[in-house]
């Protein structure tokens, strides 16, 4: 019991990003019970993607949160007391599939820049989806690593605009986040 | 029929006997159907009042209470009285109208989103979009709000769907609804379970804190069993009061910022601490660090969000607090686990400590002293024979502090109190509820004069339905609890704290038709406390109490055996008056006219002109 104990103070400390998949009722208002939720309690959000899933009357919404071992024991424990709230997982503990798309706005006014840039977009699997005479835009999907490097790649043309979805993911393996709340 | 009669239809199939209300434009369907119906209706004088009343009516009998409020300001007026009840897990459900569903986002008049406003400080909130939904939301509200840790549900209810046609034949009343998500736990898990019956049977130095989560579970008989079968004394937090009989030998009184010095000697020095039902808010706790450091906490909570929130738990359990607790009893006599009295050194250092610490009662001064008042009480419950049909209600501030201290109360569901937020104004209109709750009890609602204030309107709700509650009113025409802050923590620095001398109460409750009595001698006490319980009719008593009494407190974030002695000092705050304010203010324009004419006019004389 006492190691227990000292191992956790430990772990406490510590700040982690954490990814929380979350299943919620697809409701009027379900968004911003969430957000509050998180503004209410001092919890900082990093990201968070909201979309439909496989059935029309649930909606999924992947929360990047930061913070040590305690906030985010309360994070779950706080989201499971909501009504509207089916099932949280904290997927940084399990293995799972993460994916982000990026759209960036490139600044590219010659040729040579436009063929390195599309060169660039090559390597990183990217797509060219928009193209006009002074910029480009590419559209990346990755994990957040990957778009991190990709941006820092093309930083030195300018970067006009850009839009990150922030990240989205699921467990890997036939395990899903479906049954009911312990 | 009409959205509004099955929403009437819904309520009388959860067994609602009464509402707490106050009518308003887009709650027009509601009232009329209301017309036809048999539910009482109690009109309040101000929202607040309402959402208060269902509360104590709550608290009183542990069924839902049901409150309404019209759309825009009603809504928000019953927001104080939501958020109280939330604070302190009492299950009513708040009804608001709201504006026609078309109009809704259009600013319309008496347009608010409540369905925003209410969700913080609710379990959970609906708003209806059509009058199908009625029959499972009110249902769901219902189940919601009274199972697992109870808590308020607001339905936010459009006017249109009050009016629209519904067959409940196609949508009927469900006799069971499916939330999925959500299902609380009831069962205590059996391993911990275990855990913690070791813990207790080795423990040298236990200690309980039995906080409202006992009240609310019903667990008293199997708290009772606990802390006999292994002689564990027992200290409560405000909202724990009435779990365990305070003249009981195990009874420490209360814990925390204004606990008792044995119940925080206990708790700092225990080996073993076991909470059940309650949260380890602030005002619990003082220092975290310093709180129960040499105990082994096992924690019994409904809510598993609380359950290593605030303090390190060792042996968390989540469930229903009377299952568990018969459980762990049940355990402990199987394994006939004995601890060979370990504890006995524990128990005498805790009795010599109650004995050495016994609060004088008995002062015979002018003005009154609180604890003279409360000693007369429960002399009067105790001769009237009405310990267990008495229920008391305390408003927020030092009268709250007082009862809770040396008021010895017994029975659960016997006192009410705004623990969590704190709300002044709270305990005459809960006061209300609570006697329609149990209308055979007697009520007695103690409060101060800022906190009757807070709600004094509701005095016309007690004359015109008659409602025998007395009020108790310490009054000593100062905030006192901010007085005694002040006094303490800012170097007698009185800032708007004093009352002045207005009203007289007494006059202001005679204008309403109820009698009342303004008593300055502490030999008058039993007399007007009797005349006023066996009156069976609404009473205020006004005790003029001595400005000066105060408390001893834990500062807060202290460490809990550091209990500080009040400064007792009489308000000497000055209060300037309208013309004092208006020669200032005139003093101001004439100056800057003077400015705007004569430019030579120096910054210092200015200064001079302004400060006066």
């Amino acid at each position: 019991m006492e190691s227990i104990k000292s191992e956790k103070k430990e772990k406490n400390n510590e700040t982690h990003t954490h990814i929380i998949s979350v299943l919620v009722l697809n409701n009027p208002g379900v968004l911003q019970r969430i957000a509050g939720l998180f503004t209410r309690r001092g919890y900082n959000i990093s990201s968070i993607t909201v979309g439909s899933t496989e059935s029309p009357n649930l909606a999924r919404m992947t929360i990047v949160v930061k913070g040590n071992d305690k906030i985010l024991e309360q994070v779950v424990k706080q989201l499971n007391k909501l009504i509207e709230v089916i099932k949280v997982s904290d997927l940084s503990v399990n293995k799972c599939v993460k994916r982000e798309l990026c759209l960036i706005k490139i600044h590219a006014p010659n040729e040579s820049s436009k063929s390195q840039i599309i060169q660039y977009t090559n390597v990183f699997r990217g797509k060219i989806v928009d193209l006009s005479q002074e910029s480009l835009t590419v559209e990346i999907t990755g994990n957040s690593d990957k778009i991190n490097a990709f941006v820092d790649l093309v930083r030195n043309f300018g970067i006009k605009e850009m839009a990150r979805t922030g990240l989205t993911a699921l467990m890997r393996g036939p395990k899903i986040l479906k049954s009911k709340k312990s | 029929m009409k959205g509004a009669e099955a929403v009437i239809k819904a309520l009388e199939y959860e067994k609602v006997d009464v509402i707490f209300g106050y009518p308003g434009g887009a709650l027009l369907p509601f009232y009329d159907a209301l017309y036809d119906s048999d539910l009482i209706h109690i009109l309040t004088r101000h929202e607040q009042g309402a959402a208060h009343a269902a509360d104590g009516y709550a608290r009183a009998s542990g069924k839902v209470g049901v409150c309404v409020a019209t759309s825009g300001p009603g809504a928000t007026n019953l927001v104080t009285g939501v958020a109280t009840a939330h604070a302190d897990s009492s299950p009513i459900v708040a009804i608001t109208g709201q504006v026609p569903t078309k109009l809704i986002g259009n600013d319309a008049f008496q347009e608010i989103d409540a369905l925003g406003l209410f969700m913080p400080i609710v379990k959970h909130n609906f708003q209806l979009r059509s009058a199908k939904e009625i029959p499972e939301t009110i249902r769901s509200a219902f189940n919601i709000a009274k199972t697992g840790r109870p808590g308020p549900v607001h339905i936010d209810l459009p006017k249109d769907v009050q009016e629209e046609e519904l067959d409940l034949d196609k949508y009927p009343i469900p006799a069971k609804v499916e939330l999925p998500g959500y299902k609380p736990t009831k069962m205590g898990h059996p391993k911990q379970i275990k855990l913690a019956s070791s813990h207790i049977s080795k423990a040298e130095r236990p200690v309980i804190i039995a906080g409202g989560g006992v009240n609310i579970a019903n667990a008293t008989s199997e708290l009772m069993q606990l802390a006999e079968l292994y002689s564990i004394p027992v200290c409560t937090t405000l909202m724990g009061k009435g779990s365990f009989p305070e003249d009981h030998p195990l009874a420490l009184g209360m814990v925390g910022m204004h606990g008792t010095k044995p119940a925080n000697y206990a708790v700092s020095e225990s080996d073993l601490l076991i909470a059940i039902g309650c949260r380890f808010s602030d005002r619990i706790t003082g220092d975290i660090n310093s709180f129960a450091s040499h105990a082994k906490i096992i924690h019994i909570d409904i809510d598993p969000a609380e359950i290593g929130k605030n303090v390190r738990v060792d042996v968390p359990i989540v469930g229903d607090a009377k299952l568990i607790l018969n459980n762990i009893v049940s355990h402990l006599i199987k394994m006939n686990m004995n601890n060979n009295n370990a504890n006995r050194e524990w128990i005498e250092y805790l009795q010599s400590l109650k004995k050495s610490c016994t609060p004088k009662m008995d002062y015979s001064d002018v003005p009154i002293k609180p604890q003279r008042i409360v000693k007369g009480l429960m002399n009067v419950i105790r001769e009237l024979n009405i310990e267990k049909r008495s229920i008391i209600t305390t408003d927020v501030g030092q009268n709250q502090m007082w009862m809770a201290h040396y008021f010895k109360t017994h029975f659960p569901r016997s006192f009410l109190s705004s623990g969590g937020l704190g709300t002044m104004g709270f305990g005459f209109p809960s006061a209300i509820g609570a006697k329609i709750a149990k209308p055979d009890f007697k009520v007695i609602s103690i409060t101060g004069d800022g906190g009757f204030m807070m709600n004094i309107q509701e005095l016309g709700t007690i004359a015109d339905y008659n409602i025998p509650v007395v009020i108790c009113l310490f009054d000593n025409r100062t905030l006192g609890m901010v007085y005694q802050w002040q006094n303490i923590f800012y170097g007698k620095r009185q800032c708007s704290v004093n009352f002045g001398e207005t009203p007289d109460f007494v006059k202001v409750a005679e204008g309403y038709g109820i009698n009342a009595l303004r008593i300055t001698n502490p030999e008058e006490i039993e007399e007007c406390l009797k005349e006023a319980l066996l009156s069976d009719k609404p009473y205020l008593l006004d005790f003029a109490i001595d400005p000066s009494e105060a408390l001893s407190m834990v500062p807060p974030g202290g460490k809990l055996k550091n209990i500080i002695d009040p400064i007792t000092e009489h308000p000497n705050e000055k209060v300037i008056c309208f013309d004092e304010i208006k020669r200032r203010f005139l003093e101001k324009d004439s100056n800057k006219n003077e400015d705007t004419l004569s430019e030579e006019l120096s910054e210092s004389e200015k200064d001079e002109g302004i400060k006066v």
